[in-house]
């Protein structure tokens, strides 16, 4: 609307004057120009500074044998990618990052969804069961790791305290390579359900309530019945956000692993972004690390993309 | 119309339901907090009972905030958010405005380069970054702390968005006032757009004050640690067994966050979600 506002007032001023309007017309869009740099310019040059010349960076690095504070480097082409693929550890990382996100998405969703379902069901209390649920998504990560650390304590932590006093199996949760990859997943979705909450509710809010009138008139009077019709359908596109969303923050996950685990015992809870971080700035490996960067970059624009895609479709749905 | 189906029985059902997911949900909370105000022996004999037999949440306390430079730590936070967030909207809400109101050649690429940029996960620009601060010589300073974030694309593309909204005519109405075009920015635009503003400055705010990854490769320096950063110095230093101060520490550097939160729900859930897009 402001496109068409715009151009006719174009096409109007030059039918008004029109002697005399061509050379100010020019001065007022050269004046225009001109401060429209001026205001743009500090962030075009911020942004080419923070993040294009650092994106080249990362590859031009990860194409040489550079190990920081070195004072030579030579072109190595691909090399430190056919050993980021070759190496065993880089391997278990991707591995266990994989299995991370496919844990804590699905859980995330589905416990996201119950809660916003049953939230949505009744008008008493929302705000607050909202607010308790969305707490850990805004509490800091770091501190509330090491709240969750002392929870899962082998002796005096509150988990096992309870299994014991249940008759149940305790367990070292963070030092047994059986447990500590879920146990860490368990706190992702700890911490991001009621993210997915949120945008669940949000979702649920914009369904039409002619959709639930004409279920009635159709006969799909039980709950589960509208559920099944016309609430989880009309979901589709939000929950295909979420997914990717909550992907792309399991991906990144990084305090947990710092914090807990340093990525053990062994490497079984080594992360990609933890392995980028040792490897470039306590390993020092710079070319390495770059290849690790490169290859998580090109996992999270492919995820990014698909999000975009996904934004897209539902813009033209509605 | 929905609602007026559920039935008492269900009602009741429903907030049995929430109610044992909220206290699920809160117990590494509630953990924290009754551990930092029990002895150290209370600690270590297990006991289920959330209130300390011996009330030891004063010695806690105040060997969470003496023992460590835990103030100092908040006081590193707060300046930090502080000065990134008032960079970002320095830097960003002009060159959005252009984007918006101004037409230019060139303007479809900016935006374009806007677009790309937020989709670079910061965690990929860290190395190159830390070489920059290396060269300029500003690492291990307040400056490698703020200086990645001084311009977000996110909210560079948030503003946009708010002062497309804003019509044409308020722009023309200010021009014929004799303001000039940076004047409109802060004096209509920024104003007008307040809501846009304050989601992006919460965003901004949660993200940074509960950041761990850059601070730790940014400082090496106790005194400039952020409270991530420092709780974590923490742990691994003195507290390393010490649970009492530990859990003390771990509530301070939460607590202004969950009260800002219980204050301004609705803010909160908005300016986080907004990032969604991110």
């Amino acid at each position: 609307m402001s496109m068409t506002a715009h151009t006719a007032g174009k096409q109007v001023r030059p039918s008004q004057t029109p002697r005399t309007s061509s050379g100010a017309l020019r001065r007022h869009r050269s004046a225009e120009i001109f401060a429209a740099w001026s205001l743009a310019g500090p962030a075009l040059l911020l942004l080419v500074v923070l993040f294009f010349l650092p994106v080249f960076g990362v590859f031009a690095i990860a194409l040489t044998d550079w190990e920081f504070g070195a004072s030579s480097l030579s072109f190595v082409g691909l090399a430190n990618f056919r050993e980021v693929f070759a190496d065993e550890g880089f391997r278990i990382s991707l591995i266990n990052t994989i299995l991370y996100v496919v844990i804590v998405v699905p859980g995330t969703i589905a416990l996201g969804l119950a809660i916003a379902l049953l939230i949505e069901s009744g008008k008493s209390f929302r705000a607050f069961y909202r607010a308790i649920h969305f707490l850990p998504f805004m509490a800091t990560l770091t501190a509330m790791a090491i709240a969750w650390e002392a929870l899962l304590h082998p002796t005096i932590g509150l988990i096992n305290q309870t299994l014991a006093g249940l008759g149940l199996p305790t367990a070292n949760w963070l030092r047994d390579e059986n447990t500590v990859l879920p146990v860490l997943a368990g706190i992702g979705i700890w911490q991001n359900l009621g993210y997915a909450m949120v945008l669940f509710l949000a979702g649920l809010k914009s369904i039409p309530q002619d959709l639930y009138d004409a279920a009635d008139i159709d006969g799909a009077d039980a709950w589960l019945d509208r559920l099944r019709t016309v609430t989880l359908p009309m979901l589709g596109p939000v929950t295909m956000f979420i997914f990717i969303v909550v992907a792309l923050k399991a991906f990144e996950t990084f305090d947990t692993v710092q914090v807990l685990t340093q990525g053990g015992p062994g490497h079984a809870s080594e992360m990609l972004l933890y392995t980028l971080y040792r490897e470039s700035f306590e390993y020092l490996r710079t070319g390495y690390g770059a290849s690790v960067a490169v290859v998580f970059l090109f996992i999270v624009v492919a995820l990014t993309l698909i999000q975009a895609r996904v934004m897209d479709k539902r813009v033209h749905y509605q | 119309m929905s609602t007026q189906h559920v039935a008492p029985p269900s009602a009741i059902l429903r907030h049995a339901v929430l109610l044992i997911t909220g206290a699920l949900i809160l117990i590494p909370f509630v953990w924290m907090v009754s551990l930092s105000i029990k002895p150290p022996g209370e600690i270590f004999r297990a006991s289920f009972s959330f209130w300390p037999a011996q009330f030891y949440g004063v010695e806690n306390y105040n060997k969470a905030l003496t023992s460590s430079p835990l103030p100092r730590y908040m006081l590193n936070g707060l300046f930090v958010c502080a000065t990134i967030l008032s960079l970002q909207v320095a830097v960003c809400a002009p060159a959005a405005y252009a984007l918006a109101k101004l037409n230019f050649p060139g303007r479809n690429l900016l935006f374009a380069l806007v677009l790309i940029a937020l989709l670079l996960p910061h965690e990929v620009l860290a190395l190159p970054l830390f070489i920059l601060g290396y060269k300029v010589g500003i690492l291990n300073t307040y400056a490698a702390l703020i200086f990645p974030y001084v311009v977000s694309p996110f909210g560079i593309f948030l503003f946009r968005q708010f002062f497309k909204t804003i019509p044409d005519d308020v722009v023309h109405a200010a021009k014929l006032d004799g303001f000039s075009e940076l004047a409109i920015v802060w004096r209509i635009m920024v104003p007008m757009a307040l809501p846009a503003i304050i989601a992006f400055g919460i965003f901004s705010v949660v993200s940074h004050w509960n950041s761990l990854f850059w601070p730790l490769i940014a400082v090496r320096d106790q005194d400039l640690m952020p409270p991530p950063l420092g709780i974590m110095a923490f742990k691994n230093e003195e507290a390393g067994n010490d649970y009492g101060p530990l859990m003390a520490a771990t509530t301070v550097v939460v607590l202004p966050l969950i009260i800002a939160f219980l204050l301004a729900q609705r803010w909160f859930v908005e300016g986080l979600t907004s990032g969604a897009t991110k």
